[in-house]
Parts: C-alpha cells; structure tokens; sequence
C-alpha cells in the first residue's frame, strides 16, 4: 500500500507553513505524526496534492507552565506527553489518557494536535481536552485565535479549524489542587480505539460534587460532553443513586455507530458503564 | 522524474543518500534500495511491528514514514545491531531463550526491545509487555519473548559497556 504521489514541503516555521498552505490552496494537507493521515492515504482515502510536513517546526514543540495553564505545543507527541514529570504532577489525567492510545511506536511519531485535528471519534484526547476545559491556539492569514475546546468538535472529521489555519498550541488550566482524574477506555486489543471511554475531572467539597466534567469518546460522531450528567451530580455526594443517574444521563446524548466492537446498544451500555468507573476512580483520587 | 527528492541520513551508522519519490515510504527505501530486509512487511497498516526500526531514538514502523521524513536521521535495523561479529545481547538472548517460531516478527521485536531496554534497562515484566504491545508475533510466542527481553536487561546491566 503505497499514497498517490504529492509534492512534499517542510517548512521551519509556523508563519512559512502558513503561508505554504495559503499558496497551496485546499490540495494542501498537513502532516505530523502521519498516524491517521498516511494510512488514510495509502488506503487512497485521501489524495492530497501536498503535504505540509510541520516535524522541523520547533516553535509547534514543548511543555510548559505559563502561570496557571500547561501549554503544550501541538507537535508534541504522545511519547512526550507520557514522560513528562510536569504533566504528571499537573495535569495527571492527559499522562493516564496518552497512555492509553495505540502502542508504543504510534505514541513515539503521534502528535497531540493532530489526535485533536484528525476528527476521528475514536481519538482520545478530544474527550480529554473538554474534561481539562482546555483552549486551541489556532494560527492563520489573519493572525491568531483562541477557541475552547467546548464547542470546537463539529462532528465527523469536523471541527472550527477553517481553510488556511494551523492549531499551533493547547493551553490547559491546571485543576484545582486535591481534583480528582480518570480516564476509564474499554478496548478489545492494545493498540485499539477505545470501544467506549469516558474522561472525568472531579473536585468535591465537603462530600458533595462542587464540579464535575465529564466526556465521551467515540459515542457518537464526535467526542461528547455529558453535560446533563455533569448538572445531575453538582451538590450530591457520589454513591450508587448519584452514580447510576449520571451514567443513565450520560448514556441519553450517545448516537454510536455499531462496527466490529460491538452494535449500538453494547457500546451504549459500555459508555455507562465506563462513566461511572471513570466517576468512581475520580472520586477516590479527589480530597473532599 | 521531477518529483524526487534526494535524501541523506545515517543507516546503521553509515551515511547513505537515496533518490525517492515523496510517497516512498521507508520500509521500501530500505528493502529494496537499500538491501536491508531485516525489517519485515507483516500488515502494511501500522499495526503489527514487523517493520519496525529506530529512528533519532524512536521506534517507528517503517511502514508508516516518508523516506523524505527522514532527512538527518539516525537510522538503526537490526543489521546494525551485531558488532564485530558479535551479537548483540538482545540477539542472544532471543537465541538462547528461544524468543521465536517462525522468527517474522523476530527483527521487529528485538528492534523494538533495543529502545525499550535503553529507557529502561531494568523493567518489570509489565513494562516489557506494555513497551512491545505494538509488535504482534503471529506464533504468539510472547511468554519466551518476554524471558528473552529480561534475560537481556540482566546480561546488559552486568555489563554495561556492551550496551
Ligand atoms: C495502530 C494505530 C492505533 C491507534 N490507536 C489510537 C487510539 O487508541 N487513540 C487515539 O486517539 N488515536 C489512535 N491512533 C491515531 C494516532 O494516535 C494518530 O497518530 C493521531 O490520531 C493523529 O496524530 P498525528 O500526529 O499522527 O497526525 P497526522 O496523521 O499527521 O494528521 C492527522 C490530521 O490532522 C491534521 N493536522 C495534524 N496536525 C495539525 C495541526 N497542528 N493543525 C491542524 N491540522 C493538523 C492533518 O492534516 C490530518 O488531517 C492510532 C493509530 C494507529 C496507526
Ligand atoms: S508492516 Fe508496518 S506495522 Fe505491520
Ligand atoms: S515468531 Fe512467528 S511471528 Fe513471531
């Protein structure tokens, strides 16, 4: 399986990589990691006429704190996410995430913008950066924009990126001390997407839930957020009632697609039931 | 051809330059133009390891790179793991604890088993079938797999300049 032929370009910058694709025109696609878009590409699903290769661009690379937000460039790979000793104590839940994607030679070339821009509902970390209430820095012709991530997944392979444009960074507020994190994935093999997946930052107060974010991935065209479910736990402590209500909530807004996991009403049962783990092991990591 | 690219990189230590298209991926740059066929073709769809190389301290399955992708690299295949007709422990050990079948999967595996060893020269068996879940071995010979990676870390850690 070898891609239709192309023009490859590898530009050193951002503001060249922009103005490629602004010359280039709709032909143009980027490439990072190439983990979803070469095999895309070899299965002739897709036949750019360009490829934008942003791997020497060493501005779209790196972690770093920046007041009370994690930025993390959008060339960052999973390998990278995975042995970040200050992810791991700030923001815990995108390491465990990252973990749980595709093996280890996909974690080492995968990129965290493109798991986001791909807009395959089986990528986790659209689910993982609505948990975080995380910010896309998109750059283009017009200069720069800062979208939340609530409200940036469109639907199948779609999102806010427009024509033009470059999702150049993630900017994530690091959670309140004592919040607890998990991110609970059912899959038939390493390597797979997830067959249902749920992302969960919690912080309690006093026994009771004070805020709660909860997402789905891969429950329905594009990764969800369960707001109802979020609504339904706020003031309640979580046992057994408050648990099964919010996987009941959750499991309301789910539209999956049946494939080789599973038909529709096993995933749908999966998704609960991912929710309420995901739920139980934030609770116990959070500090009342 | 217009559309070709000359691309220079290190290849088990030796600098080598290729003529390919942009599309040529690395597992047949290295096959077919470069006559190293320790990397195996096993899915073509990223997914079984049988490819897999080392690239600037990665691994990668091959079959999923662009030649032109590796412009400046550091490339390693399992070729460059023997030195001086000397296997390297990893070689060995699949050898002695009888880490293969039908031996496919085998030049993706100890390839793999390379990088995870220098991240970690002293991991737990959970580690090592973690770090090699993206190599399948179709004889499903993993438990031997396995005891030869650890068989490998000791012999590495005793002697550590043969690392
Ligand atoms: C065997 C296998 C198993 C996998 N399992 C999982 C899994 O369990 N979970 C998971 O989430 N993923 C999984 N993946 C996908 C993998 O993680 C991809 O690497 C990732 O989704 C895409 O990232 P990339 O850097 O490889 O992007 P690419 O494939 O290079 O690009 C993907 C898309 O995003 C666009 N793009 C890339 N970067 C940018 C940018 N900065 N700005 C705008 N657009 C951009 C590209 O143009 C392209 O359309 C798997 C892949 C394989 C091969
Ligand atoms: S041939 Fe490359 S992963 Fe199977
Ligand atoms: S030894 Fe036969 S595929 Fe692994």
């Amino acid at each position: 399986m070898i891609p239709a032929g192309f023009d490859y370009h590898a530009p050193n910058s951002v503001a060249d990589a922009i103005k490629l694709l602004g010359d280039l025109g709709p032909d143009a696609r980027l490439l990072a990691g190439g983990h979803s878009l070469l095999p895309m590409m070899k299965l002739r699903f897709a036949q750019p006429a360009h490829l934008i290769d942003l791997g020497r661009i060493a501005e779209l690379r790196g972690i770093a704190q920046v007041g009370d937000a994690i930025h993390i460039g959008a060339m960052t790979t999973e390998h990278e996410l995975l042995h970040s000793a200050l992810l791991a104590e700030k923001l815990p839940l995108l390491v465990d995430g990252a973990g749980w994607i595709a093996d280890p030679q996909v974690r080492y070339k995968g990129t965290i913008g493109g798991d986001i821009s791909h807009g395959d509902p089986g990528n986790d970390h659209p689910a993982l950066m609505l948990a975080l209430d995380a910010s896309f820095v998109l750059r283009g012709p017009k200069g720069e924009r800062v979208l939340k991530a609530d409200g940036y997944f469109l639907g199948l392979y779609s999102t806010q990126l427009e024509d033009g444009e470059i999702l150049a960074q993630i900017r994530i507020p690091i959670p309140a001390a004592g919040s607890g994190w998990s991110y609970q994935k059912l899959k038939r093999k390493t390597g797979d997407f997830a067959t249902a997946a749920t992302a969960v930052l919690l912080q309690m107060s006093g026994g009771k839930v004070a805020k709660v974010n909860i997402a789905l991935t891969n429950a329905g065209p594009t990764a969800l957020k369960a707001r109802a479910a979020e609504d339904s736990l706020l003031g309640k402590p979580i046992d057994e009632a408050s648990l099964g209500e919010a996987a009941r909530l959750a499991m309301g807004i789910c539209e999956p697609t049946p494939d080789q996991r599973g038909d529709a009403e096993y995933k749908l049962a999966m998704t609960g039931e991912m929710t309420r783990r995901a739920l139980q092991a934030a609770h116990a990591r959070a500090k009342s | 051809m217009a559309n070709t690219h000359q691309v220079s990189f290190k290849l088990n230590g030796k600098a080598v330059e290729v003529s390919v298209e942009p599309r040529e991926l690395l597992i047949h740059t290295l096959r077919e133009k470069l006559a190293h066929t320790g990397p195996h073709i096993g899915c073509e769809t990223s997914h079984c390891g049988a490819c897999t190389v080392d690239m600037d301290g990665m691994s990668v399955k091959s079959c999923t790179v662009l030649t032109v992708q590796c412009a400046g690299s550091e490339l390693l295949t399992v070729e460059g793991l023997e030195q001086g007709g000397v296997l390297h422990a990893l070689q060995q050990a699949f050898h002695e604890e009888h880490g293969l079948q039908c031996g496919y999967c085998t030049p993706g595996m100890i390839t793999r088993a390379y990088r995870l060893l220098k991240e970690n020269p002293n991991p737990t068996e959970q580690d090592i079938r973690y770090g090699i879940a993206g190599n399948l071995c179709r004889c499903t010979g993993y438990q031997n797999i396995v005891k030869a990676v650890q068989s490998a870390a000791r012999k590495l850690a005793s002697t550590p300049a043969s690392a």
